[in-house]
C-alpha cells in the first residue's frame, strides 16, 4: 500500500503520470504490469430462469474510456456488479490485473443517483472519506493526512467548497462528481459508472466530461453506461453494445451499424440521423432500471 | 424555586427512584445510538419483532428460575441473539417476503411466551413487568449489569462507526472496499439484540421499539449530521427517561408508558414546529 505524501501519490497530482507500483503489499492482490486491467471470459449471470448476461467476453486496456450502451434490462448494471465483485457470476470468469475482483480494492462502482438515500445524514466530505476506509483498515480513524487527501479529491472534481454540505443539497451533476471524488479517494484504477449522465443538463454533463478527461490523463480506466449513443460515439475510445449478449465491442464506427443497433434494440429503437451521428429516440430511460438493469 | 427543587429532590430520597433514573439515562443513551441505525436503515419492524420474540426466553427462565432478575437477563440475552441471527436466516432462505417472515416468527414466539407464562398462577403481575417494564424494580446488580453491557455496546458502536455508516449508506461500496460485510451486519444485529435486552426492564418488550426509534427519529428532524444526530438522540432519550420517571412518580402512571409518552411528545413537538416552519417558508417563497 502506498502511503507517501498525498500530493505526489494522488491520482490527479499534476505532472506526468506516475508509473503505478507493480505490486502492493498487504492483503490485496498485486498488480501484474503486463496483464490487461480487466479480462472477462464467457461470463454468464442467471437470476433463476432469467438470463441477465449470456457468455460475454472482452478485455480492457489500462487507461481507456469505454461506453456501454444497450436497452433497459440489457444487463449493464449486472455486468458492473460482477466486475466490482459484488455479484457472483453463474459461470465464466472476471479477472482484474490477472486476479479475482474480490481481491482488489482498486475497483470503484459509482451507483445510479436514483438508488441513493439523499436524506442520509452525511456531508459531502463524509461520503468521500468513505472511499478511504478500505485503506484505513478496521479500528483506525481518519487522520489529518486522510482529510487532506479527501479535500484534494474534492478539489479535483471542483467541489472543494461544498465539503461540509449535506449531500441532499447538491445538484445532480454535483452528486455525480462527489461519487467520482469518492472513487479517487479510494485510489480506484477502474471506475464503473452506472448511468452517471442520466437526467443531467448539458452544462452538468460537460463538467463531468471535464473531470473524465482529467482522469484519462492519470491512467484511470473508465467504463460508463449511457443511453446517449451520440455521446458514446464522440467521447469514448471504444463502445460496447450489450443486450444480454455482447453484440459489438470496438470503435464507434465498427459497432454502431444499423444492423447491430437493430439487433440490440429491436423495435424499441428509433434511429434519427443528425449531423454526422445517430441518436436513439424512444428508449425509455434509466429511472425504472430494476435489478436486472 | 425552592418548591420546584423540592419537587425534583423529593423522589430521590428513595433509592429505587435514584436507581431507576440512572437506568433510564443509561438505557436512553444506548438505545438512541443503536436506534440511529435502526431508523436510518428502516429496521423498526425488525426491532419491534426482536423485542417481542424474547418473551419465550424470558418465560422459560421464569419457569426455571422464578422471577429473579439475574438469570432472566441471561435467558433473554441468549434468546435475543439467537432470534436476531435467526430472523435474518429465515428471511433470506424462504420465498416469503422478509417482513412477512419476521411477522410470522415474532407473533408465534410472542404467543409461545404468553402461553408459557400463563401456566403459572401469579402470571398476570409478572407478565405485566415483562411486557411494560418495571424500572422502579431495578436492583443495584441490575444497574451494574445495565451499565457494563451499555458500555460494551457503545464501545463497539464507536469502534466500528465508519464501517457501520458505509454499510448503511452504500452496501455496494462496502463490498468493493472488501469490508467483512456479513460479519459487520451480524455484529449490528447482535448489538441491537443486546440493546433490547439491556433495556427490557425500562419499558418492557411491547414498548421497546419506541426507545429505539422515537428519539433518533426526533433528532433526524433536527440535524443532517450523523454524530450530532446520535448526540441529540441520546440527550432526548435520556431527558425523556428522567422526565418520564418524574411524571410516573407524581401522576402515578406506569413508568414505561410514561417514558415512551414523553419521547413521543418530544417527537410530536419537533415535528409540529418543523412542519409549521416549512409551511411558512413555502408560503414566503410563493409570495
Amino acid at each position: 500500500m502506498s502511503v507517501s505524501s498525498p500530493v505526489s501519490d494522488h491520482p490527479l497530482a499534476h505532472g506526468p503520470a506516475r508509473p503505478r507500483p507493480a505490486a502492493r503489499s498487504g492483503r490485496h492482490a498485486a498488480h501484474l504490469p503486463d496483464a490487461p486491467i480487466l479480462e472477462v471470459r464467457e461470463l454468464s449471470v442467471h437470476y433463476g430462469a432469467f438470463v441477465a448476461l449470456d457468455r460475454v467476453s472482452f478485455a480492457l486496456h489500462a487507461g481507456e474510456r469505454v461506453a456501454v450502451v444497450g436497452p433497459n434490462g440489457a444487463g449493464k448494471s449486472t455486468l458492473f456488479r460482477v466486475i466490482a465483485g459484488v455479484l457472483p457470476a453463474t459461470s465464466g470468469s472476471v479477472e482484474v490485473y490477472g486476479g479475482a475482483p474480490r481481491r482488489h480494492i482498486c475497483i470503484a462502482y459509482l451507483p445510479q443517483r436514483s438508488g441513493v438515500d439523499w436524506n442520509f445524514p452525511v456531508t459531502v466530505g463524509d461520503v468521500v472519506m468513505m472511499g478511504r476506509i478500505g485503506r484505513l483498515g478496521l479500528l483506525a480513524w481518519p487522520r489529518r493526512r486522510d482529510r487532506a487527501w479527501v479535500h484534494q479529491c474534492l478539489e479535483a472534481v471542483g467541489l472543494a467548497d461544498l465539503e461540509d454540505r449535506q449531500i441532499g443539497s447538491l445538484s445532480g451533476g454535483q452528486q455525480q462528481r462527489m461519487f467520482i471524488a469518492r472513487a479517487l479517494a479510494q485510489e480506484a484504477e477502474l471506475m464503473l459508472m452506472d448511468e452517471p449522465l442520466a437526467g443531467l443538463d448539458v452544462p452538468s454533463q460537460q463538467d463531468i466530461f471535464a473531470v473524465l478527461d482529467d482522469l484519462r490523463g492519470r491512467g484511470v480506466t473508465i467504463v460508463l453506461s449511457t443511453h446517449d449513443l451520440n455521446q458514446a460515439a464522440e467521447r469514448f475510445d471504444r463502445v460496447m453494445l450489450l443486450n444480454r449478449r455482447l453484440l459489438g465491442f470496438g470503435s464507434p464506427a465498427e459497432v454502431f451499424t444499423p444492423e447491430r443497433l437493430m439487433a440490440a434494440y429491436g423495435g424499441h429503437l428509433h434511429l434519427v440521423a443528425v449531423e454526422g451521428g445517430l441518436v436513439a429516440v424512444g428508449d425509455t430511460c434509466c429511472e425504472q432500471d430494476g435489478r436486472y438493469g | 424555586m425552592a418548591r420546584l427543587l423540592e419537587l425534583v429532590l423529593a423522589p430521590l430520597r428513595y433509592s429505587f427512584m435514584a436507581r431507576g433514573l440512572s437506568a433510564a439515562i443509561i438505557v436512553g443513551v444506548v438505545c438512541a445510538v443503536v436506534g440511529t441505525y435502526v431508523v436510518l436503515r428502516g429496521m423498526a419492524f425488525f426491532g419491534d419483532a426482536l423485542a417481542h420474540a424474547i418473551l419465550p426466553g424470558l418465560a422459560v427462565g421464569y419457569l426455571v428460575n422464578g422471577s429473579a432478575r439475574g438469570p432472566l437477563f441471561w435467558w433473554a440475552l441468549g434468546t435475543a441473539i439467537l432470534t436476531s441471527l435467526g430472523i435474518g436466516a429465515v428471511a433470506r432462505g424462504t420465498r416469503v417476503k422478509e417482513d412477512t417472515a419476521i411477522g410470522i416468527i415474532f407473533a408465534g414466539m410472542f404467543a409461545l411466551g404468553v402461553a408459557l407464562i400463563s401456566t403459572q398462577r401469579s402470571y398476570s403481575v409478572d407478565l405485566a413487568h415483562f411486557l411494560f417494564g418495571d424500572i422502579l424494580g431495578v436492583s443495584a446488580a441490575d444497574l451494574i449489569r445495565t451499565a457494563a453491557f451499555g458500555a460494551i455496546i457503545l464501545a463497539l458502536m464507536v469502534a466500528f462507526h465508519k464501517e457501520f455508516v458505509v454499510l448503511a449508506f452504500d452496501p455496494v461500496l462496502a463490498a468493493t472496499l472488501r469490508l467483512p460485510a456479513k460479519l459487520l451486519e451480524h455484529l449490528l444485529l447482535v448489538l441491537i439484540a443486546v440493546t433490547v435486552v439491556v433495556s427490557l426492564q425500562t419499558v418492557g418488550v411491547t414498548l421497546m421499539v419506541a426507545m429505539l426509534v422515537t428519539p433518533p427519529a426526533c433528532a433526524y428532524l433536527l440535524t443532517r449530521r450523523l454524530p450530532v444526530l446520535m448526540l441529540l438522540a441520546a440527550l432526548i432519550a435520556a431527558g425523556s427517561g428522567v422526565i418520564g420517571i418524574y411524571l410516573s412518580y407524581y401522576a402515578n402512571i406506569a413508568s414505561g408508558a410514561s417514558i415512551v409518552l414523553t419521547c413521543t411528545a418530544c417527537f410530536g413537538m419537533v415535528w409540529a414546529v418543523q412542519t409549521l416552519r416549512e409551511r411558512r417558508m413555502r408560503a414566503r417563497s410563493r409570495n
